[in-house]
Parts: C-alpha cells; structure tokens; sequence
C-alpha cells in the first residue's frame, strides 16, 4: 500500500490551523434573522396562558411562535435510518414542557438585542405539575412524561409511553441463573454513569433560507444532512422534495450533531416567513438543553471458578433518556453487547433493560453510545472479581477475553472474525511494566502510585442498517473529484477516504478532492455515525474506485481499438500491446463523442459489524490526605485493523482518551431538587485542560478485516471506553476504594477511604 | 460612543454600542478565525492580541481597545502557518475550530520564551481548551516546531 496506512496530512488541516473562515457562521450572510427559543423555568407543565402581544411590538421582531402555530406531528429529532427505533414523541413546540429548559416559543428578529428583549416580554402563565426526575421511580410511575394519544413508536422496542417506558429487553443464552448458582464466586455490582456533555467545541448551529427554486436550504454544522432533510420534512409536514441540506467544516460532533438540536427552529422560521435564519446555541443552551449521554445504572453478576474462569455474565442496565426517546432504544444494547463480549467462551449470559422517560433534558448519541457505560460497568466488576480471586487482573483477562474466530452470542451470533486484543494487552503490558507496578508502592511522601486495567471494543457501523455510498469523477487532465454523504466533523474522513481513492486509482492524495455533504450533491448516506465512515463508506469508494477504473481501460480500448483485457492501468497511463494512452487524454476524450460513464457511483453495506477492539492502562498517584488523583501516563494499544491514516488514528485515539479522562474524573452532572441543571457552562463543567490529561501513550496491533476497505475496521468510538473503567481500578489500587459512580472526585475517594479506616 | 484603533495594522474609526465585545467588533471586521466557544472566559477561542499581549476578546469591550492596537490570526499568516505546519503534520488539528485560538497564544508563547521546556508549554496553553485532540499532537507539533527552529537556526550561524 502506498497511500493508505500512510500519516498523509489532512486535505483540511491548513486552512484550519491558519484560521480561514469555513464554518457556518463564518460562511453565512449575515442578513439573516436571529432565531432564539424561549425556554421553560419548570421541569413539568402545562402552559394555560401565553402572551406575545407585547413581544412582538419589539422593533425589529419578525415572528414569535407558540405551540399553538406548529402542525401537530410527532417526530423524533435523532438521526437514524427510517424507521428510527426512537419514538415520535416530539411536537416543534407543545403545551406541555417536560425539562427545565425545553422550548416554549420561538422568536425571530433582525437582531440579538430585540430578540432578547422580546424574550423577556413573553408572558406564559403555567401550571406547574409535579415532575419525574429520580429514573429508579420512573416506570410505571403515576405521572407521565408522555400521557399524549399520539405518541409513537414505530419499531418493537418494547415502549410504553403509558408506563414511561421509551425500550425494555430482555436477551441471552445458556441458563444464566443455573451458571451462577454452579460457580465458585459471583461478584455482584451496581456502577452509575452520567448524562455527560460531549461539549465540542463549536456550538449547534444552523442557517436556513428560501433558494431560488423555492425550497427550504439548510446549511448545519451536522453530521447526517439526510437524516436532516427527512426529519425537518416530517416536522413541518412539508414534501421531502422541498428540503435541501448541506454542511460546511464542523466544529466537532462527538454524536451530538447526530440530532437535530438546532435545525427544526431557523427551518420553521424560514418556512413561514420566506426569509433567511440563523440559529446559533449559547454553550448554556448547549449544556441545559441538548442530547449528552445517555446516564445509566448497570447492574452486573460476573460468576467465576476458582480458578479464574468467567463461566457467566448477567447485566441489567437502566436507562435514563429525559424528556424524549431520542437513541433511548438503541444506545442501551450496546451497553450489554459491547461490553458483555469482550469475553469468549461464556456458558451463559443474560442481558435485560430498561429505558426510561424523565423530566430531565432529552439524552442522545454520544461517542462511545451506550458502550461506554456497559463497559466501566463489566470492567469494574471483572477488576473486583480479580481482587476477590486475588489474582492479577491482566492474568484473569488472557485467561477469559474473546478470541479471532469465536463466536461472539451476546454480539448478534457474529463470528470475531479480525481480533488481536491478546496482542493489545501483552503490548499494553510491556509499554506500562505491569508487572513491576501492579498493584502499587507507597512513595513514602503521603503518595501512592498505582495501576489499572481495562478492555474495550466498539462496532464498525449498524450492521444491515448503515449504507454509504461514493462517488467518483475522473475530469480534465486526469484529476478526480470524490463526492460523500459522510461528514468529516474534524475526524478526517475526507481525507481518509481520499486515501483510499487515491489507493485503488494508483495516484497521490492530491489528485483527489472530496465534496460532501449535500442532500442535492452527494450520494446518499447514513450519516457519520456508529463508527461507520472508514469500514461502510470506505468500502463504498473502493467498489466505485474499482467500477470507474474499468470505465476508464474501457475508454481506452475503444482509443487503442483493441480488447479491455489486453490493458493495464497504472495511474498515469493505461498500456498494452497496441500502444498507451495517458490518462489526461482519456480525460479530455471522455468529452467528445462518448458513451462510457467517466462518473460512477457505488453503495455499501455491511451485514456485520467487525468491533475493534483495544487495552487501556494507566498509572495514577493518589495523595492519601486529599484523594486528589494525579493521571502519570495512559497507555492505549488499539487493534483497529489497518489504521488508514495512523496520524489520525493516533490523534483519535489520544482524544477518546483524552475525553474519556474528563468523564472519569471530572464531568459531573448535577440537578437541584426542582430538576434544573447545575452545570450550565464551563465554569461548572469542567473538560479536561492539557494539564488534566497526563502522558499518553498509543500504539496499534492490527488485525486484518477480511470484510473492510484495506482491511480496516472502526476507530472513533472505542478510544473512549477505557478511561473509566480502568481508573477507577488504579484508584481502587491505590485507596482500597471502588468508586463505582462517576465522575471519581477526590471527595468519593476521600470519604471512602474514611469508610474503609472506620471499619 | 466612537473608537479609534489598529486592527491587524489597518485603522479604524467607528461609531460602536457601548456594550460591542471586542470578539463581535473584529469578527464584524472579517477576523472570522476569532472564535466562541464559551461565554464564560473558560475556553480560550476568542484569544486576541490587545498591544502585542494575549487577551479574551469574549470578556473585553470593544471600547477598551480604542486607541490600542487589536491582532488577529488573520494579521499574523506567516507565523500561523509556520507553526500550524507543525501541528497539521501531527493531524492535530483536527476540526480545527479551537486551532486559531491556540495559534495566537502559542505565538504569544514562543515571542516570550523561544526555547520552553514541556511543562513551560502546557502552562502557558492550558487556557485553550480542546475537545478532539487529548492535547498530546499538540504537544508533539510545539516541541518539533522548537527542534527544527533550533536547527534552522544551527544552519545559519
């Protein structure tokens, strides 16, 4: 391979780090109205009352919208292929509001300060009803988040809007319960994770406006602008014909720009009025009322012989969604799933959920989707399990973890068909010296340094589900032009898949550019999601690559007037016997007097979801007095099959980690008793700064994925799993104290440690 | 109220609100890489040069910029894209939106302190926030970036 597995730099990366103008709100007229929504101060009501009479004579207002304009239509904002398993369980605005900071009306006008202001003179009289907010009462709970006759779901997820229920499953294999009861040692734990924010650096935002043909334009800062034409189309009641939508660079989505947190209220504003909109989130809107993680409590029995063989593993996870369904039905299999197959040869494992509605903000895809809970959960439970045994956590893993060529029955009956997790922990093991500093040494100065381990996988794409799709144009002078429905939201994805363009049509990165993505220009795609882009879209351009390299030796033949099979195509040239043609000359002679296609397209879906997997160690010091934890170094090896560009492979990988470490330590989410949100901005919500992060350190052990582009699998997902899970192990090593709800504040460590002198 | 100041070395006389912020008075001027990200000085994507030094253009008035001199990263192309060369060959840039931010104070940073060491460096930076990168590529362009500086500078003497 010349170009791909290669560190070429992105196609991108100097306009960006020169600071061109490219984003939305760089990119847009600013003749646009601004569009704010007025936000509910109560977690449940029911508005009696609302008066805008006042508002509106606010010079410069355009519009001012209440529940009573929008078309009653249930939809859902999450951005997943139709039929979405999330609920219709949305109107644009509704009587009822459901979380402190749900929408109550939206307000349109020529600038910021009159907007403001009529915010203000907007009267709404409520009638306050009393909310759900602990998620351990929500089902069946007497008051409903969602008591409305026309909520929805449209797949059988097991939801009950009636219940509060918004999924409910139950899955396995083998006699779970005959399993345990047989094994020598059962460790039973219950682990907490919180609603965190994937806070990316660019707020949501969304521009709108009338084009020439009359229909509604959309440019968003989104990761899947098809989702978004069907979503906004169904929202509004209007032909999908109607809606076009496009990005521009994205400021980072981490699975937040996976819902339509922005788009529906410039798109209504623009639909009524004609003119142009913006709607640009505060990073308050951003924090108190967008989609973060979805929280979960995941309970775990892991059961064991003696000797350290996992024969069992049952999970119940209980999902909080909020106010609305948005992934609710999804990102909770994963927590079992992705977690639970990490190991092999289980004789039985169970797996039950509940997703729940609460009066708190609605929950929603975020890196990692569900993942990322289920395994600090089964990773914690399988260190404790080590600690019980009394055996080396990395010992009980090379005894247990999921081997290439098993059968994986908690990951849909999948064959593993590409995995070198062993080769990941025996590296990780060499990189950290484990075994010098499992468990931990007192530094004697009131400082413990210590260890911990933990296991993570992912998928590449939904399986059966995820398409994508290319296409590719050869042009004047032999230069290509790659069009992709993917969105590359900073993770390099144009690049990459440039790459692999450049790969299979034996020329240099640079002769390919990339466009995308637009509902009018691109082909279609699921969205940039589910670790989808490298392994489905991927695939999809080396089928085009391929089909438009025959066109191009097909072309030639009819020059050289000889049979396609005599040719070879180099990059430069195609040649035979009979002569050779340059591929310029194709180029140029592909317009005059032609019939062979010079443009083709190809689609791709997969129906498995090959998981990549990876370890992570870290080696912590914890101050005994204050049980203030100080990360020393992360080690990560990742099994991603072939890293396309290890550049960015590595610089995901570090960023996974790097906000994995936020999540485990630092990112809390807090309520008051009235449901409304503490950390509301980055003063109380605290992201890791580069003092915060300590060293890491990534290397990659490939397998090769017989089913993917070049033998490659996911990558921008997995990286965030192993944080928790791992230190909340290194603390436990260092304090004796299993912090099993995050984030891991010294507080907990401290007052554990306290517990544990007291007993 | 009116102001008087140099913006990237351009003059300016203008008519502002009292209460403009400095970040939308430039990006009213065209400096779009200045960038928001919080609004609560916590992030560091609004960074400006106020007199050659560093400061948050979300939490300034446009007005205690008059008669001073305002710099973009749209006034200082040559160096952004010598060192943002460093960090683009690492991929770390990534979505790029905190990029012009961290540009200027690491600009700021090695106008003050040609040769830092690791920890000189993440100190003066840890006010620029990054959500992508883990801050470790960043931390590889920075040290490359002094590397090939000092062996420029080795060739010429």
């Amino acid at each position: 391979m010349k170009v791909v597995n290669q560190p070429v730099m992105k196609k991108d990366a100097m306009s960006l780090v020169t600071g061109k103008p490219v984003f939305l709100d760089d990119v847009v007229p600013d003749n646009a109205l601004v569009v704010k929504v007025k936000r509910s101060p109560y977690a449940h009501a029911l508005i009696e009352e609302i008066k805008i009479d006042t508002a509106l004579k606010v010079p410069g207002i355009e519009a001012i919208y209440t529940y009573k304009d929008v078309p009653d239509i249930r939809f859902t904002m999450a951005g997943q292929t139709y039929p979405e398993p999330s609920p219709y369980d949305r109107l644009i605005l509704d009587q009822r509001v459901r979380f402190v900071g749900d929408a109550v009306a939206i307000v349109a006008g020529e600038n910021e300060k009159a907007v403001e202001k009529a915010l203000r003179l907007i009267k709404v009289k409520y009638q306050e009803l009393e909310p759900v907010l602990d998620f351990h009462t929500a089902k069946d709970n007497p008051i409903l988040v969602h008591p409305e006759d026309n909520w929805e779901s449209k797949c059988p997820v097991g939801a009950d809007n009636k219940r509060n229920l918004c999924a409910s499953e139950v899955s396995g294999h083998g006699d779970i319960e005959a399993v345990l009861k047989d094994c020598d040692l059962v460790v039973e734990h219950t682990y907490h994770t919180k609603a965190d924010q994937q806070a990316m650096m660019e707020t949501f935002r969304t521009y709108t406006n009338m084009d020439a043909y009359g229909r509604l334009n959309i440019i968003s800062s989104t990761q899947i602008v098809f989702h978004v034409r069907r979503i906004v189309a169904t929202a509004l009641g209007i032909p999908k014909s109607k809606v076009r939508v496009s990005k521009p660079r994205i400021g980072g989505g981490f699975g937040a720009k996976q819902t339509l947190v922005a788009e529906i209220y410039p798109a209504f504003v623009t639909w009524k009025t004609g003119k142009a909109a913006k709607m640009i989130f505060t990073r308050e809107e951003c924090q108190i009322a967008s989609t973060p993680r979805h929280e979960m409590e995941v309970t775990v029995k892991v059961g064991a012989d003696k000797d350290g063989r996992i024969r069992g593993i049952d999970m119940y996870t209980l999902s909080n969604t909020g106010a609305f369904g948005e992934h609710g039905p999804t990102t909770v299999g994963l927590s079992g799933h992705k977690a639970i197959s990490l190991y092999g040869n289980l004789e039985a494992h169970h797996f039950a959920y509940d997703v729940v509605y609460t009066n708190h903000m609605s929950a929603g895809a975020y890196r990692g989707y569900g993942a990322t809970q289920g395994i600090f959960a089964v990773e914690s439970a399988v260190n404790e399990l080590a600690d019980r045994l009394g055996m080396d956590p990395v010992k009980l893993r090379e005894k247990n973890m999921v081997r290439q060529g098993e059968v994986m029955p908690s990951y849909y009956n999948e064959v593993n068909a590409s995995c070198a997790l062993d080769r990941c922990m025996a590296r990780a093991k060499e990189m950290m010296h484990w075994d010098e500093k499992f468990p931990a040494r007192d530094m004697g100065n009131g400082k413990i340094r210590s260890v911990g381990v933990a296991m993570a996988m992912q998928g590449s794409g939904i399986s059966g589900v995820d398409v994508g799709s290319a296409t590719i144009k050869l042009n004047d002078e032999g230069f290509y032009v790659l069009r992709i429905g993917a969105a590359d939201m900073g993770t390099g994805c144009d690049t990459i898949l440039a790459q692999m363009a450049a790969e299979c049509l034996s020329c240099g990165v640079e002769d390919v550019d990339v466009f995308g993505a637009d509902t009018d220009g691109s082909p279609y795609d699921s969205g940039s999601y589910a670790s989808s882009t490298t392994y489905v879209t991927g695939m999809a351009v080396v089928k085009a690559c391929e089909k438009l390299k025959h066109n191009i030796i097909a072309r030639a033949a009819q020059i050289l007037d000889c049979p396609e099979e005599e040719l070879e195509f180099d990059g430069k040239t195609v040649s035979g016997e009979k002569g050779r043609v340059p591929l310029a000359d194709i180029a140029t002679s592909s317009m005059c007097g032609n019939n062979i296609p010079m443009e083709v397209s190809e689609s791709n879906s997969s129906p498995t979801s090959p998981p990549p997997f990876m370890v992570g160690m870290v080696e912590i010091e914890l101050d005994k007095e204050t049980g203030v934890v100080e990360l020393l170094d992360y080690v990560a090896v990742v099994d991603c099959g072939t890293p396309v560009n290890p550049n960015l492979a590595r610089v995901q990988t570090e960023g996974g980690l790097g906000q994995g470490i936020g999540m485990a330590l630092y990112e809390d989410i807090q309520y008051n008793a009235k449901g409304k949100l503490w950390n509301n901005s980055f003063m109380q919500y605290k992201i890791p700064s580069r003092l915060d992060v300590g060293r890491l350190r990534v290397e990659f052990e490939s397998s090769y994925e017989e089913s993917g582009p070049f033998g490659a699998k996911s990558i921008g997902e997995i990286v965030i799993n192993t944080p928790s899970p791992a230190i909340a192990h290194a603390v436990h090593n260092a304090s004796g104290v299993w912090v099993r709800e995050l984030p891991i504040t010294p507080e907990k460590i401290w007052k554990g440690m306290q517990e544990k002198n007291e007993d | 109220m009116q102001i008087n100041l140099k913006l990237n070395g351009k003059l300016i006389k203008e008519e502002i609100a009292d209460e403009l912020l400095l970040i939308d008075f430039v990006r009213k001027h065209g400096c779009y890489s200045v960038k928001r990200g919080c609004e609560t000085a916590n992030c560091g994507l609004c960074t400006v040069f106020l007199d050659g030094k560093p400061v948050l253009s979300c939490s300034l008035l446009a007005a205690r910029a008059n008669g001073r001199e305002v710099t973009t990263l749209e006034g200082l192309q040559e160096e952004a894209e010598e060192i943002g060369s460093f960090v683009a060959n690492q991929g770390a840039e990534q979505c790029g939106f905190c990029n012009p931010g961290f540009m200027m104070n690491a600009i700021a940073l090695f106008r003050e302190n040609p040769d830092p060491t690791d920890e000189e460096i993440l100190e003066y930076l840890s006010g620029n926030l990054c959500r992508c990168s883990g801050y470790e590529g960043q931390l590889r362009a920075m040290k490359n970036y002094i590397a090939w500086k000092k062996e420029k500078q080795e060739v010429g003497a």
